[in-house]
């Protein structure tokens, strides 16, 4: 070791990698090189396809059926956004997308709500069967959803609720309810144990304890799930293929119609996947931090 | 600490406290999760009507029925191809972008297809791949890299009018020519429109002494006399002709803007003249990559774009959580990037990368809109899988819930290992 240390010294001043000879630091250099490069042809090669679609989108039904989208290179006059006027003009679709919000926003909501506070329960309140409750929500983790898929249309139906935007998002806050409280708990497990004990000396009612000192310390793991769980249910298509009718269909579902006649809808298809596609890649790139965060938390902790 | 005593008896201790901030959740989770769950097991067991008690006859079906058994054998392909590729991918490039200064911008760009819809990542990987060499990207590059190898053919589908037999080398003559003969070559099944702008009207050459001429054109039969040069019937320049004596080709030509072309010194003896096939070839359109063969393999490849982002982040952050000493230390042994990277860091991460391949195996499993949007309608039984068998037998065209409810149950048993896994990690870390 302290010959190594003392090469250290020897090497410091001229290149930022040490310990080795001239000849392994170049190729070591060369190697970067080709990473940098490799990397970088990987990345286009990431984007072409999103690239590729956004374009289509961009181009009429008449460019699109005479060649592909890469042309645009050649003629980048043929790009236009009689697509885009042309879907919004589309009842139908616009009040789809409308859907996908009136969807999205209460069960996202519902989903913070109700996961905080049995995260709280179980994170702070002793109570017998706690650590049970707390593994059978880990274990519904990865609960297949279709598994609920026909008992589930059948209670909606004798309650009313199928074919409703409120059976869509009950049943996406249910399943949303493990990973939400599974995230939560381990989040609100770290805050230090004397917080809590120090407002509960002060009389502090469990309540107070939850709205005062643990919400507010919690707010990065309640945006991750925000984030995470807006995303999960605009995306979803399944769900709402099940249990959503013509009126309260999201967008996945309006545009899936559609696909049947895939070659002579491209401009149609393209510019409604775009359109389906501009909130998440927003909410993405404003938010990336807290949205990978959040799925990494599926599995990390 | 020294609270503790008192703590018990504090207003957090009483259980009753908990079931206000329990309740809503429970609920949803009680009426929508684990009943369905219950009911599913047993609806299992009845029969499409949901009247009558038919024991494992669903299962029984569901095993022996083509369909399903195509379903399970794409499931088995998926989990054995898709989670070791996307970990193995994710692994690679997480080393890699250890070492670019723009790491963070690269996994942004490889991540943001987890934040869009499977139903859009569909859509776009049904445009690229789309058959059509002028819609999918994919086949636009094939077609462009074979045409670069083997150039397309001036003249596709076209074909002698008559007096010519195909072979594999081309059309030849049926009756043998010889020096001073003219031959007359009429060329059918291909579009007027396509001619070529140089082409000339054709003229059939009058006979020479020694050489051997003739002319191919383009027999238009609309407003024309087959067979015979009209006025208005232009030749076709740029086509190979072969002169072939007893099987080896003596002489080889093209035919002028006119169409004529002209065998100079062929000396004695019956020639067969012969059109070779790459004149004609048609065009090479590409693979056909949304038919039966590959929709699996081309549904996978969007998969792992899709989750490849995921499995870079995740390993990334494993990666950053290895002591630096551990791999200096390789280094100051000598050992080689490679060596390092087997030897050390692989070893280091592995805890990391069987959650990833777990959690990778759990969503191949459920895999369904990917199969429902870029398979079409005709191939989508040859790339069915289970999750997607499910909603067909059951809401789609089947309708029957019995069925559909075996297959439930059946997926929800597939991912129980890894509830137990996850169930067991869960409580170790606790520990």
């Amino acid at each position: 070791m302290t010959l190594v240390a003392e090469e250290v010294r020897i090497d410091v001043p001229v290149s930022g990698a040490p310990r080795r000879g001239v000849l392994t630091r170049l190729v070591a250099r060369l190697g970067n090189g080709v990473v940098q490069v490799v990397l970088a042809l990987v990345a286009v090669f990431w984007m072409v396809p999103v690239f590729g679609l956004l374009i289509a989108s961009l181009r009429d039904e008449s460019a699109n059926t005479a060649d592909g989208w890469w042309t645009v290179f050649t003629k980048p006059a043929e790009l236009t956004l009689a697509n885009y006027a042309e879907l919004v003009a589309n009842q139908a679709v616009w009040q789809s997308f409308l859907n996908t919000f009136y969807i999205a926003v209460p069960a996202t909501v519902l989903v913070v709500v109700m996961a905080s506070l049995a995260s709280y329960a179980l994170a702070w309140i002793e109570f017998p069967g706690r650590e049970t409750l707390t593994v059978v929500v880990v274990g519904l983790l990865v609960m297949p959803i279709q598994v609920a898929l026909i008992p589930v249309a059948k209670l909606f139906g004798a309650l009313g609720l199928f074919g409703t935007i409120t059976g869509v998002v009950l049943f996406h806050v249910a399943f949303g309810l493990p990973f939400a409280i599974f995230l939560l708990r381990n989040f609100f497990a770290g805050i230090p144990r004397d917080l809590i004990e120090a407002a509960r000396m002060d009389g502090a009612t469990e309540w107070v304890i939850f709205k005062r000192v643990v919400l507010p310390v919690a707010k990065p793991a309640i945006a991750s799930l925000t984030i995470f769980q807006f995303l999960w249910v605009w995306n979803d298509l399944l769900v709402a293929l099940v249990f959503a009718d013509q009126d309260s269909a999201p967008i996945t579902v309006a545009l899936r119609a559609q696909l049947r006649q895939f070659g002579t809808n491209i401009d149609m298809l393209s510019t409604g996947a775009f359109l389906s596609m501009v909130v998440p890649l927003a909410v993405f790139l404003v938010f990336q931090k807290y949205f990978v965060q959040g799925v990494l938390a599926g599995s990390t902790k | 600490m020294r609270l503790r005593v008192n703590v018990d008896a504090a207003p957090g201790r009483s259980p009753r406290q908990a079931i206000p901030f329990l309740l809503p959740a429970l609920i949803l989770l009680a009426a929508l999760v684990l009943y369905p769950l219950v009911y599913s097991l047993i609806r299992s067991f009845f029969d499409a009507s949901g009247n009558e008690f038919v024991g494992p006859r669903n299962y029984v079906d569901t095993f022996t029925d083509p369909r399903t058994l195509t379903a399970f054998r794409n499931n088995v392909i998926w989990v054995v191809v898709a989670p070791a590729a996307v970990t193995g991918i994710g692994l690679v490039l997480a080393v890699l972008t250890e070492r670019i200064r723009w790491a963070t911008a690269f996994r942004l760009v490889l991540f943001m297809p987890m934040a869009i819809s499977l139903f859009a990542s569909g859509i776009i990987f049904r445009l690229v791949y789309d058959e059509a060499p002028n819609q999918g990207v994919v086949n636009a590059v094939v077609v462009g890299v074979h045409d670069m190898f083997s150039p397309a053919s001036q003249y596709p589908g076209a074909r002698p009018r008559d007096g010519y037999a195909r072979t594999d080398a081309g059309f030849a003559s049926i009756r043998p020519s010889r020096a001073g003969d003219t031959i007359s070559l009429p060329l059918i099944g291909y579009s007027s429109q396509d001619v070529p702008p140089q082409a000339l009207p054709a003229s059939p050459p009058a006979a020479g002494t020694g050489e051997l001429r003739g002319v191919l054109w383009l027999d238009v039969s609309v407003g024309g006399r087959a067979g015979s040069v009209d006025p208005t019937e232009r030749g076709l320049p740029g086509v190979a002709v072969e002169a072939v004596r007893d099987g080896q080709v003596v002489a080889r030509t093209t035919t002028g803007d006119d169409g004529r072309f002209t065998f100079p010194d062929l000396g004695a003896g019956d020639v067969t003249v012969r059109l070779p096939a790459e004149n004609f070839t048609l065009p090479f359109r590409g693979l056909t990559w949304l038919g039966a063969s590959l929709i699996t393999p081309v549904i996978i490849s969007s998969w792992i774009w899709i989750m490849t982002g995921f499995a870079i982040t995740f390993i990334a952050a494993g990666l950053s959580a290895i002591p630096r000493d551990a791999l200096e230390a390789a280094r100051v042994d000598g050992a080689t990037e490679w060596q390092v990277f087997r030897r050390v860091t692989v070893p280091l991460l592995s805890p990391v990368l069987l959650v990833v391949f777990v959690t990778l195996v759990i969503n191949v499993l459920k895999i369904f809109e990917l199969v429902f949007v870029i398979a079409p309608g005709s191939v989508q039984s040859e790339a069915n899988v289970l999750a997607l068998q499910m909603w067909q037998v059951s809401f789609g065209t089947g309708g029957d819930q019995g069925a559909g409810s075996a297959l439930a149950v059946i997926l929800f048993l597939l991912v129980a290992p890894a509830m137990l896994f996850n169930i067991r990690r869960f409580r170790r870390e606790r520990s």
